[in-house]
């Protein structure tokens, strides 16, 4: 067990730990594979740049699964992390609760960091896309991935948001700086309205539920009028990410075939041995099962009735969601179905990663910004992530529900 | 039975850009190999492609060039293989709606004129080159060529000889230089060509068994391989010599043979999807309008316009050859209104330091306006045509007002006759023998007086003239 695979040796300002998808010039970028353990970049991510500008410190690397797209960090090819309860949890999130760092900033490529913030009972937002250049970050989906911030308050992901969001010229999917701005001062939630995401929300066992539940009391407490709504359509959105996701992500890692930079092969007499050997020696299982299936949802056979067919599907999830925030502010759901994972069930269900995401794949496959407090997911429309860190805020201070002792005794 | 040959091409040019397609690194062959890379061009992970814009204008150029429709929504995608010249393993190339479709092309041979029809360009990255060294017994991987932008240039299969095959390539060549789209240079690997030959029995309307050939780097080699091509064709179907497959095969020159690669080298599937990293490319108005004023007219419209000015034919085909050369030309022209001495000066004169240089036609970098000045200095008797060249040669080196180097430097023809009857008085008085020896009738004795001259007035004088008062000073004498 590993939470800080590299530990700056001296840091000046607030400490941020970054997760180990983002490339740093001063200690190692392995993106939680043997492929490129002990990989050094020749350039910094533009966040790290931008934190630094802010005063932050870069204080240390933590643990991720293999290019971040797994449960919680069990394909880590440094070791998987457990709480003392026994329970799967990210480095990252116990780092904050350690206090070892103020915020951590990673690269939400599929829910990870919302699913251990609403475990351990943090914040975690994933900003609305193109709002944090992801110039720097190991692409893995570039598609619906985004810059994400984890911390223990609302106030101080907010301020960590606000010290990376900004238009940069490196990243051609960067939003001009005017837009990016939104992202730093709250705007009025103008309905007085949230959408309950029903099926979902019944998706989650019942120590979910009553997070989702005590939000619902906090919300009405508010002035919010909390309605249940018909969430077919958002459902429909976890088995397009996964198609979509698994495609890039087999394109995104053939960059790493041995030949460049990363692990070689010493085995290997031709250049197709170099590739396959390489790859085959050095990259885990769940990575090399979704390689295999993006490969073949990209094949010419299936690209029309599968990946062509999601990009329809994520079209349609997106006028959904403009369609409910015409309406309300934003939609409350689960970011898991339940406080803790199991390292034996993790074993025995290798693609819970591709089941459990039917709670942040929403988000993530619309570009939307999601907030995690409380326990709780809020998607929100484009730009109102101040205004969800806000009200997440506020839940999170009245309520301070007591999450995590409920996990912990689950997990007993 | 007599057979029909049909053929279908596909054209790589690369784009005369600054810089490469997805980073700012020298789009710049020749270099030291790996001088022009950057982590985005290396495949390195964390860099995002940022598209130049320039790449874009240039593949519309050669669109509206080639008289196609211009998607005014062009995207990329991304095409996956694994090679180690290709650094991401992926190219970024356009496949689902690429920038330009539906053109033609016209092409005149000896049957008249016919048009040729383009089904798409597209544009896209290329690849790295791959180096062996024998010494180590090694490969290695320049990536100074990852990422130049190329535009790939597809015909419908309505070529039927070598003769209409390699007029196609020069017309293509000819309008995509004129537009300053690419140097289309095959020697230089700027301009590549595949070709995608079948035969038919004469009037089929079936197509026959499609081969494609690649590593085609000259217009001889095209016609050696056609003929090769046709031949292998036409036997396996006669005489059954062997079976036709489809495969791409390549052509070996030196063999004059044609060979089927080996097929893990070209079959597969690409996996090609849309590049979520490059945003969709929309062309409006503005652009669209910005572009189309910056088109030539076709080479042979301004061919005639310059033969309309009075140049020859020879001279106004040289000129468009080169969109610089004519350029230049055309300032020249504006700022002395010399038409035949300018289209000489720079077919003659500014070609030869040129070559003198190891360069090209489109390597001229003199201002046009300036040689226009230093022309009509030469017309009105301002500079003498040997000084007059060697004004030129300092212009080549840098960039210099003709009449104030002239004046600078003593070159200026001098108009007091007196002063100049002076010199030949003093010339002819101390040469008396070739004096009288051109008094006695031997003509070609005047030469060494004038060289004698000319030598003293530094050149600053009409040599007509000057050869008139120098016989006239002899004969007074
Ligand atoms: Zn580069």
């Amino acid at each position: 067990m590993s939470l800080l695979i590299n530990k700056a040796q001296e840091t000046a300002g607030k400490p941020v730990v970054l997760e180990d998808l983002v490339l740093t010039t001063a200690m190692p970028t392995t993106g939680g594979s043997k492929m490129l353990d002990g990989y050094m970049s020749l350039f910094d991510a533009e966040v790290v740049a931008k934190l630094e500008a802010a005063g932050y410190g870069i204080a240390g690397k933590a643990n991720i699964g293999e290019f971040g797209f797994d449960l919680m960090g069990e394909t880590s090819y440094f070791g998987a992390c457990e709480n003392e309860a026994g329970a799967l949890v990210s480095a990252a999130s116990q780092l904050l609760s350690a206090s070892e760092a103020q915020a951590v900033v990673g690269l939400d490529v599929n829910g990870v960091q919302r699913r251990a913030a609403a475990q351990a009972g943090q914040v975690c937002v994933k900003p609305t896309y193109g709002t944090v250049s992801r110039f720097g970050t190991i692409a893995v989906v570039c598609s619906g991935e985004a810059v994400c911030v984890s911390a223990n308050t609302a106030a101080e992901a907010q301020d960590v948001l606000s010290a990376i969001a900004g238009h940069d010229d490196k990243d051609g999917t960067s939003l001009p700086q005017a837009v990016c701005e939104k992202v730093k001062t709250p705007a009025e939630l103008a309905h007085k309205k949230i959408a309950l995401a029903k099926s979902l929300t019944a998706a989650a066992d019942e120590a979910v539920k009553s997070c989702i539940d005590a939000f619902v009391a906090f919300a009405q407490d508010a002035g919010f009028t909390v309605e249940e709504i018909d969430d077919a359509l958002l459902v429909a959105a976890r088995p397009a990410w996964n198609v979509l996701m698994s495609s890039e992500l087999c394109n995104n890692v053939s960059r790493f075939d041995g030949v460049k930079y990363g692990y070689r092969s010493a085995n290997a007499e031709t250049i197709d041995d170099l590739y396959t050997n390489s790859r085959t020696e050095a990259f885990g299982e769940l990575l090399k099962n979704t390689i295999l299936f993006g490969s073949e949802m990209l094949s010419e056979e299936n690209y029309m009735p599968r990946y062509d067919k999601s990009l329809r599907m994520r079209r349609v999830v997106v006028e959904e969601f403009a369609r409910l925030f015409g309406e309300y502010d934003a939609v409350l759901m689960p970011a898991c179905s339940k406080m803790a994972y199991t390292p034996a069930e993790v074993a025995a269900d290798k693609f819970l990663c591709f089941k459990e995401n039917m709670f942040t794949a929403p988000a993530s496959i619309a570009g939307l910004p999601a907030v995690v407090a409380g326990g709780v997911q809020l998607v929100g429309p484009a730009f109102s992530d101040a205004a969800l860190l806000a009200l997440a805020g506020q839940f999170d201070a009245a309520s301070k529900t007591p999450v995590a002792c409920e996990a912990s005794e689950e997990v007993r | 039975m007599r057979y029909e040959t049909v053929i279908g091409l596909e054209v790589h040019v690369e784009l005369a850009t600054d810089s490469k397609i997805f980073c700012s690194c020298a789009n710049r062959s020749g270099d030291e190999q790996n001088s022009h890379v950057c982590p985005a061009c290396c495949g390195m992970p964390g860099m995002l492609p940022v598209t130049n814009k320039r790449a874009v204008d240039l593949g519309m150029t050669a669109g509206m060039m080639l008289n196609c429709h211009i998607n005014r929504t062009t995207t990329f995608d991304k095409k996956s293989y694994y090679y180690p010249d290709l650094p991401g393993s992926y190219q970024t190339t356009q496949w689902f709606s690429p920038v330009a479709v539906n053109g033609t092309v016209r092409i005149e041979t000896e049957n008249g004129p016919k048009d040729i029809r383009v089904k798409q360009i597209h544009m896209e990255e290329d690849a790295g080159k791959l180096v062996h060294d024998t010494l180590s017994n090694t490969t290695l991987v320049d990536f100074n060529r990852t990422s130049v932008p190329l535009i790939e240039i597809v015909s419908q299969p309505d070529l039927s000889s070598a003769d209409e095959v390699v007029a196609y390539l020069e017309r293509l060549r000819s309008l995509l230089r004129f537009a300053k789209v690419s140097e289309c240079r095959m020697e230089l690997g700027t301009m590549r060509c595949d070709v995608n030959l079948s035969i038919r029995p004469e009037g089929s309307d079936k197509l026959g068994v499609r081969t494609e050939m690649k590593n085609m780097n000259s217009i001889s080699a095209i016609r050696r391989a056609i003929a090769y091509e046709v031949d292998r064709h036409i036997d396996a179907i006669e005489n059954g010599t062997e079976e036709l497959v489809q495969e791409t095969r390549r052509w070996d020159d030196e063999k004059g043979m044609s060979f089927a690669m080996r097929n893990k080298e070209t079959a597969g599937d690409y996996r090609y999807f849309p590049d979520p990293n490059v945003m969709p490319i929309v062309i409006d108005d503005e652009w669209y309008g910005r572009i189309q004023g910056t088109l030539p007219p076709f080479p042979e419209v301004k061919k005639q316009q310059l033969i309309d000015q009075g140049l020859t034919e020879y001279d106004a085909d040289l000129l468009t050859q080169s969109r610089v050369l004519c350029d230049c030309y055309d300032a020249a022209f504006a700022a002395s209104g010399l038409a035949k001495e300018c289209a000489n000066w720079i077919a003659t004169n500014c070609l030869s330091i040129l070559k003198k240089n190891g360069q090209t036609m489109d390597d001229l970098e003199i201002d046009g306006d300036r040689l226009g000045q230093l022309v009509k200095l030469v017309g009105d008797g301002v500079v003498s045509n040997a000084n007059a060249k060697k004004i030129l040669e300092v212009m080549f080196e840098e960039d210099v007002d003709p009449k104030a180097y002239a004046e600078a430097n003593d070159m200026i023809v001098s108009n007091d006759t007196d002063a100049v009857m002076d010199v030949i008085r003093g010339i002819v008085a101390a040469n008396e023998k070739d004096a009288n020896d051109f008094r006695g009738g031997n003509e070609k004795a005047i030469n060494p007086l004038f060289g004698k001259c000319m030598k003293e007035l530094k050149g600053n004088c009409a040599p007509q003239q000057l050869r008139e008062m120098l016989i006239a000073c002899i004969m007074e004498g």
